[in-house]
């Protein structure tokens, strides 16, 4: 195979192929050096330019069965490991909570174990219960894939997040990263803050009181290189800022849980283009889906060219299969 | 000579009796004969003696809060399995707690739990009613009738007396007979989902947290009502720093209040959950297991005396009931095991004297369920031949396979502990007796 790679893709290559402990699961972002964060961007660079290719498969993962494990519904996740896992030219299997065993009260160990004795080598989980996947990856041989679990980590989401942000502003260390909404039950969130300041970014938060939990920049305490804060009132958190980060807000867990008046929500939280007006000229909004037009985001603004949110989609699959890659530790990328 | 028994130059410490100090044991007919100072005890040729050199001799325990979890739940406990396990643990007296299925909640279900108790059970079982019938918090149990079979006081335990208007009749019936309600302090609202203590810990692990409010408000709630009422509210498994002060204070203001603490949450906190295996279901437990300040502060409770009892909370499950999700996991610890052996760090760094924690374990829960004039929990002579022996410097690695209880859920499984109980007296015969090739002594 021949093409043409411009110097930042070799750049990325090397970066790509630079030494590093073999890794076995992908949990959450919080036991990632950045070392290692950048050598899987440098990877997901290499790779994004196969999916350019007419015929967008290289061998790397061939013999290898991955399997996607998801008990909670998801389209865009699912969608795009499947689509990495093939790019990849792994053979795939998709199980999901209602064709599974699960419904028939036989346990999660239990499923995995089958699966793995059917020859399964990676397992991609998505679980509405946080830890889910620690649980197989303490009770089975299978390598683990996090994507999604509870409101505790999303790492893939947050790896894609930093490639698009370092892709669009060429760097991630030094900018500030305003996150907003509800933190408190934000898988998205909680891997970002790690991946974020990990890499260098300073993180503000700005949630309503009721979702934001009192003791999280206690939580995320730590010598890191960027910095985390919260801010309740958005439009001083987005003063000067780089990125703004919109999370999902669940409309009916908002009335469930008493957190906040939809109404309240929307006048208080919405980023729309007002707001952005006060960031930098140069911010960007992002979102990882699914989106709720006119309530965390703007109609206008989601589709306006400050939006990145379809570049997030779109460099999802180059990303996850740099985390594959990772994973099963190929001698080489065959592009 | 059945139910007599020498036990022999140990340290010998009786909290009833004031005593700590080596001394001769005699155990006769089931029942304390003499009690000798300094050793020397003559007792009738042919009796059986039991050498205590270097380990501590004291009344064996008196647990209030255990799930034996018969009837209806044997694949977790039986009572013969549990009664075993307390024996082995130190306890020669537990309290049933209600939780059954079906519930403690009528004359029919404590008859059998007596009964199974008489039948099969290691050491003394006493049976704690359900508050309200079937635990539903809709009616009040017969407590008049119950309290006629012997119950030592009411619990909804697994769940709190919701209703404010229940718990007020409760404590009112509760003072005409003289037994405690033993609340489980938690507004459920407030808990509502919540599967480990609210903070640092669960943020960071994305679980739904259980505030120490959860607990604080229906103490203070459960002290208002004590207060209006004159009953004896004794609070479960307190846990929180703020639930600590309020039984303080209301201790000062002539309320009746008494209070437990589990050995867990004088030993452990929230860190837990993280540590080893991230999100190890076996730190799972109703309270939470709370921070380093809680722990402190229901320490230096239980060192004031403003908690009375350390109870264990016994709480044992089946392997599947553990082995899954942190949020579908079932709360519970299987403590009576490894009871000691945890209380024990305490005394070994400077956290609390042996006399307090024996005090703790012994007449303290006596008092509570009006059972020291019995002699539960006391070595006078004609109190019950009930005996702990410990070994307060032995080393041993906690090994959950190895539990007589059927419930394997410990947290502490595979931790190095030092002190144990080596062997445990029941009505002068010796039910448990540790096997010491298998553990190490040393300090």
């Amino acid at each position: 195979m021949t093409s043409t790679k411009p110097a930042g893709q070799q750049a990325s290559r090397q970066a790509a192929k630079a030494a590093l402990p073999p890794r076995k699961h992908v949990l959450d972002l919080d036991d990632f050096s950045p070392e290692e964060i950048s050598q899987i961007l440098g990877t997901a660079d290499v790779l994004s330019e196969v999916l350019s290719r007419p015929i967008s498969k290289v061998p790397t993962l061939r013999g290898k069965t991955v399997l996607t494990f998801f008990l909670e519904p998801s389209t865009r996740t699912r969608a795009s490991f499947e689509r990495a896992a093939k790019a990849l030219s792994a053979d795939t299997i998709n199980l999901s909570g209602t064709e599974s065993s699960a419904k028939k009260g036989e346990s999660l160990i239990d499923t995995a174990r089958t699966m793995q004795a059917m020859g399964a080598d990676i397992i991609i989980m998505r679980h509405s219960m946080s830890g889910a996947p620690y649980l197989l990856a303490q009770h089975t041989n299978l390598s683990v894939i996090n994507a999604g679990d509870g409101w505790h980590a999303h790492p893939s989401q947050a790896l894609l997040d930093l490639y698009t942000i370092r892709e669009k502003f060429k760097k991630i260390a030094g900018l500030k990263v305003v996150i907003v909404g509800d933190v408190l039950h934000s898988r998205v969130a909680r891997s970002n803050i790690w991946g974020l300041r990990k890499m260098g970014a300073d993180v503000v938060l700005s949630s309503p009181p009721t979702l934001l939990p009192e003791e999280v920049l206690e939580a995320y305490a730590g010598e890191l290189p960027g910095r985390l804060m919260t801010e309740p009132n958005l439009d001083a958190a987005v003063e000067g800022a780089d990125v703004v980060m919109a999370l999902r807000i669940q409309k009916e867990r908002l009335a469930a849980d008493g957190a906040m008046n939809l109404r309240d929500y929307i006048l208080a939280y919405q980023v729309n283009e007002e707001r952005m007006h006060r960031a930098k000229p140069t911010a960007m909004l992002m979102h990882p889906g699914p989106m709720n037009e006119g309530v965390e985001v703007s109609h206008v603004l989601a589709y306006s060219d400050r939006s990145l949110i379809e570049t997030q989609v779109k460099n999802g699959v180059a990303v996850r299969m740099a985390l594959l890659y990772r994973l099963v530790g190929a001698s080489e990328v065959s592009a | 000579m059945k139910g007599s028994l020498l036990i022999r130059g140990g340290r010998v410490i009786d909290p009833a009796s004031r005593l700590d100090a080596k001394a001769d044991l005699y155990i006769k007919d089931g029942r304390i004969e003499a009690v000798q100072q300094g050793g020397g005890l003559a007792v009738p040729e042919g009796t059986a003696s039991f050498d205590a050199s270097g380990l501590v001799v004291s009344p064996g325990f008196v647990d209030l809060h255990a799930h034996l979890r018969e009837p209806g739940q044997e694949h977790k406990e039986t009572i013969a399995t549990g009664t075993r396990a307390a024996a082995k643990g130190g306890f020669t007296t537990v309290c049933a707690m209600p939780n059954t299925v079906p519930a403690q909640d009528s004359r029919s279900t404590i008859e059998f739990v007596q009964s199974r108790a008489a039948d099969t059970g290691a050491v003394r079982v006493l049976v704690v009613s359900a508050v309200s019938k079937g635990r539903a918090g809709k009616e009040l149990v017969e407590m008049a009738e119950l309290a006629k079979l012997g119950v030592v006081g009411y619990s909804d335990d697994g769940s709190p007396v919701g209703d404010a208007q229940m718990m007020r009749h409760a404590l009112a019936f509760s003072r005409m007979l003289g037994l405690p309600i033993m609340d489980h302090c938690e507004d459920t609202a407030l808990c509502h989902g919540g599967v480990m203590n609210e903070g640092r810990v669960a943020t960071r692990l994305g679980l739904r947290g259980m505030p120490v409010a959860g607990e604080e408000t229906m103490v203070a709630r459960n002290l208002i009502l004590s207060k209006l009422t004159g009953g004896h509210v004794h609070i479960c498994h307190l846990s929180a720093a703020g639930s600590v002060e309020q039984v303080r204070r209301a201790k000062a203001q002539g309320i009746r209040v008494t209070a437990e603490a589990t050995p867990h949450h004088l030993t452990l906190t929230d860190e837990l959950v993280t540590a080893g295996a991230m999100y190890d279901t076996n730190t799972k437990v109703n309270p939470p297991l709370r921070t380093a300040a809680d722990v402190e502060a229901v320490l230096q409770g239980l060192r004031e005396g403003v908690i009375e009892a350390i109870a264990t909370d016994h709480a044992p499950h089946a392997a599947e009931d553990k082995l899954c999700e942190y949020d579908q996991a079932a709360f519970g610890i299987s403590g009576f095991e490894t009871a000691m052996g945890s209380l024990l760090s305490l005394v070994h760094t400077g956290k609390l004297t042996f006399p307090v924690l024996i005090e703790r374990l012994t007449l303290g829960p006596a008092r509570i369920i009006a059972r020291e004039k019995d002699g539960i929990g006391a070595l006078r002579p004609g109190a019950p031949g009930d005996v702990a022996v410990t070994d307060p410097d032995l080393s041993w690695t906690v090994d959950a396979k190895a539990f007589l209880s059927k419930g394997k859920n410990s947290p502490l499984n595979g931790k190095t502990l030092k002190g144990k109980v080596v062997a445990t007296v029941y009505g002068g015969a010796l039910i448990y007796q540790e096997q010491r090739q298998a553990t190490t002594r040393g300090r």
